[in-house]
């Protein structure tokens, strides 16, 4: 029980994909110039997380140690193009939307990272789990990237909402303040200042409260300190 | 499992053609191959069937898609046929382009055909309605790369800029004062944002153009 907890927190809050293992960071920089996108991003990922997971899981037996590399790297490309397809078909409006990041997910080093760390050596269930809180932690961080520039930059949030969940979302669409914003938050620039702004705010955090995790608490040494800086 | 049930076969080779096999491939690290072959098998196998299954439906979104284009820059009214299916390649310069057509009657009433032009980042393609008095039916963007917030403009979904060339023609403004304000043309450009609406406003020049030069051609051709 405590395991699974474990997984689902660390995913969505405390070893966070963006904010803490600063992985994937090139499309959460890319694609974050509004909330829709981040979250539309965030989705896909999340669903190619999931199902790559417990594919690697379901075939860990199978994959040798010394071309688990190219395995999973296959087992990703493969699914991606399959979602990229079905989707094009049957989600066509969708497609229209995310259509640009579903090819971008195969380099998307959360996946792979998510395969070799974890997905290998669990079970099916456990890892997607795993996929399913790490997707989400990359969703929540992506949206709220997407939102804060959006804000910024724009004067709006969630605009274009309905283009990607449906007409029943289109409540989200707000705007925040009149007039344009300032435009650097959507610029590649703005990208980086908050994303710099987002990590040093976790990390704020976690300084604060002391590490809960037994190792941390006496790790509590002058080295571990120079080695954080 | 026969041979090695079989007496007359020697000692030295009874081992069987299997296991030999399999002991070569172990020295040779043919393991790891037979398990990267077989995923790669396995998920080429799984795409044919995926792209088997897909490629109708893909077609007919993107014939659909196609038509709301169309429909954007082409009137209702003004035909009675599919200008998405009912397209004529034309060869101009080496180059091959295809001309949608709509029809009433039979009787061609307006093309609709793509350009494309350098923005500030990638190409800017824009589709053009025209009809058959080289009058501008309506104009949009189909793909362009251009800078969020800045160049975007040019979707019809962010700004009405684009409807600004409806009903305008070679001679209206003529030829050479279509351009962007700061090139001495009367289209507004952006705020901070010069090159996207150079680069549109050019295109459209460059289409019109083209069906100037090419008029009898076209209509000829599409009558047909």
């Amino acid at each position: 029980m405590s395991q699974t907890r474990d997984i689902a927190l660390d995913g969505l809050w405390r070893n966070n994909v963006v904010f803490s293992q600063m992985l994937s960071l090139c499309p959460a920089l890319a694609v974050t110039s509004a909330a829709t996108q981040g979250l539309g991003m965030g989705m896909a990922t999340l669903a190619v997380l999931v199902a790559s997971n417990a594919l690697v899981a379901l075939l860990r037996g199978l994959i040798t140690d010394e071309v688990r590399i190219p395995a999973f790297v296959l087992i990703i490309a493969t699914l991606v193009t399959i979602v990229d397809l079905a989707m094009n078909a049957w989600l066509h409006e969708l497609h229209k939307v995310l259509g640009l990041f579903i090819p971008l997910i195969v380099v998307n080093c959360l996946i792979l990272g998510r395969a070799e760390s974890f997905a290998c050596k669990n079970s099916v269930s456990l890892s997607a789990l795993d996929g399913l809180a790490m997707g989400l932690g990359f969703t929540f961080a992506l949206t709220l990237m997407g939102a804060l520039r959006e804000i910024g930059g724009s004067g709006t949030v969630f605009s274009g909402a309905s283009n990607l969940l449906g007409p029943a979302f289109a409540a989200l669409e707000m705007r925040v303040y009149p007039g344009e914003g300032a435009l650097v938050m959507i610029l590649p620039a703005g990208g980086f200042i908050v994303l710099g702004l987002m990590i040093a705010a976790k990390r704020a955090m976690d300084a604060r409260k002391p590490a809960t995790r037994p190792k941390s608490a006496s790790l509590d040494t002058p080295t571990s300190v120079a080695a954080a800086s | 499992m026969k041979t090695t049930d079989s007496p007359p076969a020697p000692a030295a080779t009874a081992i069987p053609l299997s296991a030999r096999v399999a002991a070569l491939l172990t020295q040779a690290g043919g393991k790891h191959a037979l398990v990267l072959g077989g995923f790669s098998l396995a998920a080429t196998l799984l795409l044919v069937v995926a792209f088997g299954l897909t490629k109708a439906p893909i077609a007919q979104s993107a014939l659909e898609d196609l038509r709301r284009s169309l429909e954007q820059v082409i009137p209702a009214d003004i035909h009675d046929n599919n200008p998405a299916t009912d397209t004529v390649k034309l060869q101009i310069n080496g180059n091959t382009l295809l001309v949608y057509r709509a029809s009433k009657a039979n009787q061609v009433t307006a093309v609709a055909f793509e350009v494309a032009r350098k923005g500030y980042s990638g190409d800017i393609k824009v589709l053009l309605g025209i009809d058959q008095n080289g009058k501008l039916l309506g104009v949009r963007v189909l793909k362009h790369t251009e800078t969020p917030g800045l160049g975007d403009k040019i979707e019809v979904t962010r700004s009405d800029w684009i409807t600004r060339f409806n009903g305008l023609s070679l001679g209206n403004p003529p030829e050479a004062q279509w351009a962007v304000k700061k090139d001495g043309g009367p289209f507004d450009q952006f705020a901070g944002a010069t090159i996207t609406p150079r680069a549109v406003v050019n295109s459209i020049r460059d289409g019109l153009q083209l069906f100037a030069a090419h008029r009898q051609t076209l209509l000829e051709e599409v009558s047909k």
